[in-house]
């Protein structure tokens, strides 16, 4: 009876679960898909705390606020530390299905319950969660600077990596086939731990959107196969849900990246510019911001890009104070957001939502660029392969094919950057040195903020 | 235990619906909530506590009781800051002009 009541629960749980997915489409419905997704969550919990088997609550209860008190201040970090704080979260995701496989593991061994679908569901689930757990944690270094952000390569190292996850997915099969070879069950934990290292090492800034996604659907694949372990269907539903989710935002970044899984994960982006860059020496023209303020000020139409530099500066708040100075002489400010641009899928949008900009601002990137010839400014802010106009026609540049944002057809391109070295993924940006560009150097706050300061000066004085 | 070959058909039936409807019910999804809905999905994949909370509390051995109640606080951890980070940044997508008087 509880059994059925149970059941009947999750029921009701995935139904939400789905609900709440549909309605996180739009933002309208979005508020509404959190309140789905927690009541559902609620459901899961209270329906599995009414299982029979459960004799003991205390120490459910401790490690309930033990994850409240850590989840509790992860919720409150600036927006700025959202692709990280991703990240770990797929990492937690990934231990808790490695942690559940290895316990059911354990249990079933001694008591002779290890059939060969038991057996491969852990397997599978093992694999996955440990390879998350680690790969993830390496993505939150790299985000965090912790670990070095540039991808690390050497010779072999798709074959290493490649012949480590062979082997673990043989000696799974061998010991779903007969599951009394134990011993290799802990060697598969050490192989799919080691996994997750070596695959994101090599894996640099530029491509930790689509990596930060693949990772998502990975974590809900864990939690489909603890599913398949625990013949536990809301399991199954919800992790596929993520699954199918991180799936769709891998594939929305591959494209807007124009490169294939198969690129993004052995691909190691930006090794073959970082050498040739330091050849021609090419001149860029600068601009102080005062100069910047005036140009700005006598157009009428203006598209500002911003990249992973406006966030690494926080400068998304003075980009604001910037579109509230043109708006008011009544200059037309938009926004183009490239898919890819900053370190996880929609970074920039919840930046400049953070910064109270009204999303109809928003432009994507096939929309604004048929109008980019009409635009009297284009401001990049910390943006940098996303407008590299070397994407569409240098066959040598490692993101030729890419889709960029058409920044360098606009009559005056600004582009603030610290330096004129090469942005995160070591590739020179042609965009710089165009003649209708203009460099402004210094920190994208600062130099957004002297800007506003010599629009609203002016303001007063004319 | 019940005959585990037809259970596993029908995990299988419920994988593939699930996933059908995942990929259909995201796939139009607004550029503008990647972020979001990344960290929903990230609370909606910590469904691992289930099974965190059956391992736990089913106390078999000291070992699968402890590696339950970790999982379970990584699990809790997912829910707790993927629901609430989720909350706070959807609050701040406005559509026109915050008023101001």
């Amino acid at each position: 009876m509880i059994e059925t009541i149970t059941q009947l629960i999750y029921l009701v749980s995935t139904g939400l679960f789905v609900l709440s997915l549909k309605w996180m489409n739009k933002p309208d419905t979005a508020r509404r898909a959190v309140v789905a997704g927690v009541i559902a969550m609620a459901g899961a919990i209270i329906g599995t705390l009414l299982h029979p088997e459960i004799v003991n609550y205390l120490w459910i209860v401790v490690a309930l606020a033990v994850g409240t008190g850590i989840g509790i201040p992860l919720a409150r970090v600036p927006l700025t530390a959202v692709p990280q704080r991703t990240a770990l979260s797929h990492a937690f995701g990934g231990l808790a299905a490695g942690l559940v496989g290895i316990a059911k593991f354990y249990l079933w061994l001694p008591a002779g319950e290890l059939t060969t679908f038991r057996t491969s569901a852990i397997v599978v689930e093992v694999i996955l969660g440990f390879l998350t757990f680690t790969g993830s944690l390496m993505a939150a270094g790299k985000l965090m600077e912790i670990v070095p952000t540039r991808p690390i390569t050497y010779r072999g190292q798709n074959l290493v990596n490649l012949s480590l996850a062979a082997l673990a997915l043989v000696l799974g099969v061998l010991l779903a086939l007969d599951p009394s070879r134990a011993a290799f069950f802990p060697i598969i934990i050490v192989l799919s731990l080691l996994f997750g290292v070596l695959l994101i090492i090599p894996i640099g800034g530029a491509d930790m959107p689509t990596v930060i996604s693949i990772l998502n659907s990975y974590a809900g694949l864990a939690a489909v196969a603890m599913g398949f372990v625990l013949e536990n269907k809301l399991l199954i539903t919800a992790g596929a849900l993520d699954g199918a989710s991180g799936l769709i935002l891998s594939i929305i970044m591959c494209r807007a990246m124009n490169r294939s899984f198969a690129n993004v994960l052995f691909g190691a982006f930006g090794q073959i510019q970082a050498a040739a860059a330091g050849g021609e020496r090419k001149t860029a023209k600068s601009a102080s911001p005062e100069e910047a303020s005036q140009i700005l000020e006598s157009a009428s139409s203006v598209v500002v890009v911003p990249g992973y530099g406006m966030a690494v500066a926080q400068a998304q708040h003075r980009v604001r104070d910037l579109y509230e100075q043109l708006t008011k002489r009544g200059v037309d400010v938009r926004f183009a957001v490239h898919p890819v641009a900053g370190r996880m899928p929609g970074h920039m949008n919840v930046l400049l939502a953070e910064a109270e900009i009204p999303y109809d601002k928003l432009v994507e990137m096939d929309d604004i660029n048929p109008e980019m010839p009409q635009c009297d400014v284009c401001f990049v802010v910390g943006a940098n392969d996303v407008v590299n106009p070397a994407a569409r026609h240098d066959k040598s540049s490692p993101i030729f094919g890419m889709p960029i944002i058409d920044a360098d057809k606009a009559k005056t391109v600004m582009a603030i950057k610290r330096t004129m070295n090469p942005g995160f993924a070591g590739i020179e940006n042609e965009l710089y040195f165009a003649d209708n560009t203009l460099m402004i150097f210094g920190d994208a706050k600062a130099v957004v903020g002297e800007i506003v300061k010599e629009l609203s000066g002016q303001g007063g004085g004319h | 235990m019940h005959s585990g070959q037809v259970d596993f058909v029908a995990m299988l039936f419920v994988l593939m619906l699930a996933t059908f409807i995942g990929l259909e019910v995201i796939r139009n999804v607004s550029r503008l909530l990647h972020t979001p809905l990344m960290s929903l999905t990230n609370a909606i994949s910590a469904i691992a506590i289930v099974g965190s909370i059956i391992v736990t509390g089913e106390e078999l051995t000291k070992t699968s009781t402890i590696l339950g109640a970790v999982a379970i606080a990584a699990s809790t951890t997912n829910i707790v800051s993927g629901f609430l980070i989720t909350n706070r940044m959807l609050k701040m997508f406005k559509k026109k002009e915050p008023g101001r008087s």
